[in-house]
């Protein structure tokens, strides 16, 4: 009988700090800046530069070391990691190896199987690299270094997870938590948020873990999903052949669906951490502590709860709404103008998330104010315009932002409610159409489709379409 | 009495009377210059036109009322590893041999903001790594009381060039003992101050727990002055300390009665030349009799010093010049294949052999599995020490005793046997693990004819008591430039 395989996965992800400067130096953290422009002596690495923390970091490190119930070093240091690489200015990266902000915490994630909880051993703070270009015209490579010093976090898990369903599910709960708290905006497709999938397999009833491997370039949760799927099946087979897994970091190639060796565990370098001499420790009090903890948003579980009982919208609508910070965000703010959270949330359930998919864009990518989309449910409740016409205008508001109020005005798109001006417009479409009219008399039901159409028609398609078909019935059987 | 003769403080009083021109102070610093660099070669870059169009802006800025500090005017040397905008700054090493900063380090804006006339760059060990400024990738500094023995290092070419009226006054650096042991060569007064006091953004590092920058001068009431301009806090820093006691001059006063002075009898034993001990404790017994308790003591742990500084300064050295890589400035091999060999040629042809020798000890002690052995054990060594100063401070004031264990060597004497070269910082090295601030100040002569200098240390923050300890003694002599750097240009 073939053996029983139990994938045991960690992860190490890192995530980009929405800071508008960097963890050193006082450069822009904007992205798509022209090459070297975000820069300054201390994020070059130019000699007799000197590193000052940026105490923003700490403060978001700390947040999502809070809201994933970490314990925190309060006397952290950082720490110098010495390698070779010329998108590393200084040829050393300054990390945390030996207190790290963060350790010991874990959050809960939903599995098939129930509730349970993935452990973080720790979270610490770094500085990003540059980036490599090679010019395939000079035939040499350049170095911008605008991303250098950006900060990030490094958020380690335990070696909880057991399959990619279980991973997908914490990643997604992580990078919820980190967008409450505005900490960043976790896109995995920008590298904002990045993760290394550590897997091993053992098998099912064996206590001791396998010899693992660590994944990299996973730049979505589909491509983590598969090359999970894929590392496994890798692993299974090397040991139903008698072969041993090699400890190595593999690179994974999303299009051919396939990893290949990068380094092994023998050419592993030695980064001779040492503290950094040019910083000194930070200390975190309890006041500090105790104020971030105070300055916590609401996070998806209590939001989802709240809504629940304070907003009539189904279940099923709160859960949508709450996977995103950005979503729940123009819920609340367009509900707290208009108070109409069913409507609100239906254009959110309903247009907002059918253009996105059309787009092929994230929530966290929306750009339009919660006023505009309140004008917009208003405009329909008072029946200034149609449906129709709304959906329109919705998409204006989607694209550009636009007042509703002011387009619908400016393109004469109100709906035509004037009672008398509608029996004039259908008195002349019955006249112009005697022989619908005559096949309507004769039972022909489908006529007054095409009746209500002519109308509309007419009317630019500014009227209410219900109306019009109750009045041209009255009009037709008096 | 010419225009370099004077100290800096004298010329600048001088200046602001209108008796004398800033540029006139340049010009005579300039010719100085020419005339000696040949037989001296305390510079590795003079910045003539610069230096000249600087003073031109003082003495404006005097005139109009902009400029009334006590150094306004006056002519300087920077050691060449403090960064100066659009004036190449080498550290002495090849790597760095065409590096042109694109900032000035903050302890240099702090001069030139007080009126102080850069005129270039001063000769040092590479990266600071040397007690006679013979690894410099430039040549050697001759010593100007005998230019047949080194100048002590690394500040060898701040210290000659004061020394030598090339000059009114250097600013050095201080990692070991690199202000004070060639201070004591040269026969000149240079201080390292309490870790943290000057600020080191701009100072290219060699050890950054260590490293401090300082005055070297012809004498006190010139360093206190210049240290009170240099020192700041500085928020590009973040060892830089925040303090109201800047005030040094305040400190100089020719009195000593009842100041506790400690002799540590450890500085006093085998390896110490007699005339050297002989002039030191003469000037101790000029403190005594000018009212000053001293008495002897033991200090303990003096031996630990020497390997727990060559372990913590060599780790941090190791990081700190692996930016120099031939990637983004500097030297970089004419000819090589691939990224890995362009690292390893443009640093084995770039860096000297010290530095090499350092950067592969540093890369030793902090490797995994030596960690701990080394690099912590050193750590732990250096806290024993600060607890060391800090029982002999709680008994007194000032701690005395000498800066280097001879008078300067000839040249060639040294590199030989580096070991040797290294014990030859036990007096000094230990103020920089334990942070505290030194001075060295002339004390006399051996029979060579070569200065002898007498050191003072203090505890952290608490220059105001050597200071004023250096002045008593002072007061008691006069200062003496070399034969050579007499006859200076009017």
């Amino acid at each position: 009988m073939a053996k029983q395989y139990e994938t045991v996965i960690g992860l190490e992800v890192h995530v980009e700090l929405a800071t508008k400067t960097k963890i050193f130096c006082g450069c822009s953290t904007q992205f798509g800046g022209a090459p070297n422009t975000h820069t300054c002596p201390v994020c070059t690495g130019m000699p007799g530069s000197l590193p000052v923390l940026n105490k923003q970091v700490v403060e978001y490190a700390l947040a999502v070391g809070l809201a994933t119930n970490c314990q925190i070093n309060q006397h952290c240091k950082f720490d110098r990691k010495n390698y070779f690489y010329p998108d590393n200015p200084q040829n050393y990266q300054i990390s945390q190896l030996y207190l790290p902000i963060c350790h010991d915490g874990g959050i809960e994630i939903e599995t098939p199987a129930g509730k349970k909880i993935i452990g973080i051993h720790e979270i610490h703070m770094e500085e990003d690299a540059g980036k490599l270009i090679h010019d395939e015209w000079e035939d040499c490579s350049l170095v911008d270094f605008n991303r250098s010093g950006v900060p990030l976090i490094e958020i380690v898990s335990e070696p909880d997870m057991r399959s990619a369903e279980e991973v997908i599910a914490y990643l997604d709960k992580l990078r919820l938590i980190i967008q409450y708290l505005g900490a960043s905006d976790c896109k995995l497709q920008e590298g904002s948020m990045r993760a290394d999938v550590n897997l091993s397999v053992r098998e099912v009833g064996t206590e001791k873990f396998g010899t693992r491997t660590e994944m990299k370039n996973l730049n979505s949760f589909k491509a983590i999903a598969r090359a999970i799927g894929n590392e496994r099946e890798r692993q299974i087979d090397l040991l139903e052949s008698g072969k041993a897994v090699v400890q190595e970091t593999r690179r994974w190639d999303d299009t051919k669906e396939y990893s290949y060796a990068m380094r092994s565990k023998e050419d592993a370098q030695d980064y001779r951490y040492f503290p950094d001499p040019d910083l000194t420790p930070v200390y975190i009090s309890d006041e500090w502590i105790a104020r971030v903890r105070a300055a916590q948003p609401e996070l998806r579980t209590e939001k989802l709860q709240r809504y629940k009982e304070e907003f009539a919208i189904p279940d099923y609508d709160a859960g949508i709404l709450t996977s995103s910070k950005r979503l729940a965000d123009l819920f609340e703010e367009a509900t707290a103008i208009c108070k109409k959270p069913k409507k609100v949330s239906n254009w959110l359930m309903g247009e907002t998330l059918r253009l996105l998919k059309e787009r092929g864009q994230e929530p966290e990518e929306l750009r339009f104010s919660p006023e505009n989309l309140a004008k917009l449910v208003e405009l329909v409740d008072a029946g200034t315009v149609n449906n129709r016409v709304a959906k329109e205008v919705f998409e204006k508001i989607f694209t550009d932002d636009i007042d509703p109020e002011k387009y619908v005005e400016d393109h004469g798109l109100k709906a035509v409610s004037d009672e008398g001006a509608l029996r004039g417009t259908i008195e002349a479409v019955i006249a112009a159409n005697p022989q619908s009219v005559t096949d309507f008399k004769n039972g022909k039901e489908k006529a007054i489709g095409f009746l209500v159409g002519q109308t509309m028609k007419a009317l630019k398609g500014k009227a209410d379409p219900g109306t019009v078909n109750k009045i041209l019935k009255e009009t037709l059987s008096r | 009495m010419g225009l370099m003769d004077m100290t800096a403080l004298a010329l600048a009083k001088k200046i602001r009377a209108g008796e004398v021109s800033a540029p006139e102070a340049a010009r005579a610093a300039l010719d100085q210059i020419k005339k000696l660099e040949g037989a001296v070669h305390a510079y590795v870059t003079v910045d003539e036109e610069g230096a000249l169009k600087r003073a031109a802006e003082v003495q404006k800025k005097i005139e109009a009322g902009k400029l009334t500090g006590p150094l306004a005017g006056v002519p300087a040397a920077i050691k060449d590893n403090m960064c100066t905008k659009d004036l190449p700054t080498t550290c002495s090493s090849r790597i760095l041999e065409n590096f042109v900063p694109t900032y000035t380090a903050q302890a240099v804006q702090n001069l030139e903001a007080a009126g102080v006339v850069v005129l270039g760059k001063t000769n040092m060990d590479e990266f600071a790594m040397g007690s006679t400024t013979e690894t410099s990738a430039y040549g050697v500094t001759r010593n100007p009381w005998n230019p047949e023995h080194v100048p002590g290092g690394s500040s060898g070419g701040s210290c000659a060039a004061v020394a030598a009226n090339e000059c009114s006054f250097a600013l050095g650096s201080d990692t070991g003992g690199s202000i004070r042991q060639p201070s004591s060569f040269c026969g000149v007064t240079g201080i390292k101050p309490t870790y943290g006091t000057v600020s080191r953004y701009g100072l290219i590092a060699y050890g950054s727990s260590l490293d401090q920058i300082g005055p070297v001068a012809k004498d006190v009431s010139d360093c206190a002055a210049i240290l009170e301009v240099i020192a700041s806090y500085d928020e590009k820093d973040s060892t830089s300390i925040r303090r109201e006691d800047c005030d040094f001059t305040a400190a100089l006063k020719d009195d000593v009665k009842g100041m506790k002075i400690g002799i540590p009898r450890d500085y006093f034993g085998s390896g110490l030349d007699k005339e050297v001990k002989q002039a030191v404790l003469a000037a101790a017994e000029i403190l005594r009799e000018k009212g000053a308790e001293v008495e002897e003591f033991d200090l303990s742990l003096v031996e630990y010093a020497i390997p727990a500084y060559y372990t913590i300064a060599s780790a941090e050295a190791s990081s700190n010049l692996s930016r120099f890589d031939g990637i983004k400035y500097g030297y970089r091999a004419k000819e090589y294949e691939g990224l890995h060999q362009m690292y390893k040629k443009s640093r084995s042809e770039g860096f000297g052999a010290e530095v090499k020798r350092r950067i592969m000890l540093g890369s030793f002690v902090l490797s995994s599995g030596y960690y701990d052995a080394y690099y912590l054990k050193a750590l732990r060594t250096k806290a024993l020490i600060k607890q060391a100063f800090d029982r002999a401070f709680a008994k007194y004031d000032v701690i005395l005793g000498p800066a280097a264990p001879a008078t300067a060597p000839r040249l060639g004497e040294s590199l030989s046997d580096p070991l040797q070269m290294y014990l030859g910082d036990i007096y000094t090295i230990s103020a920089n693990l334990a942070g505290i601030p030194g001075i060295c100040v002339p004390c006399g002569k051996d029979g060579k004819g070569l200065p002898v200098g007498l050191q003072l240390l203090g505890d952290c923050f608490q220059e105001k008591k050597i200071l004023r300890a250096a002045y008593s003694f002072e007061c008691s002599r006069t200062y003496e430039a070399p034969a050579l750097a007499g006859k200076a240009v009017e």
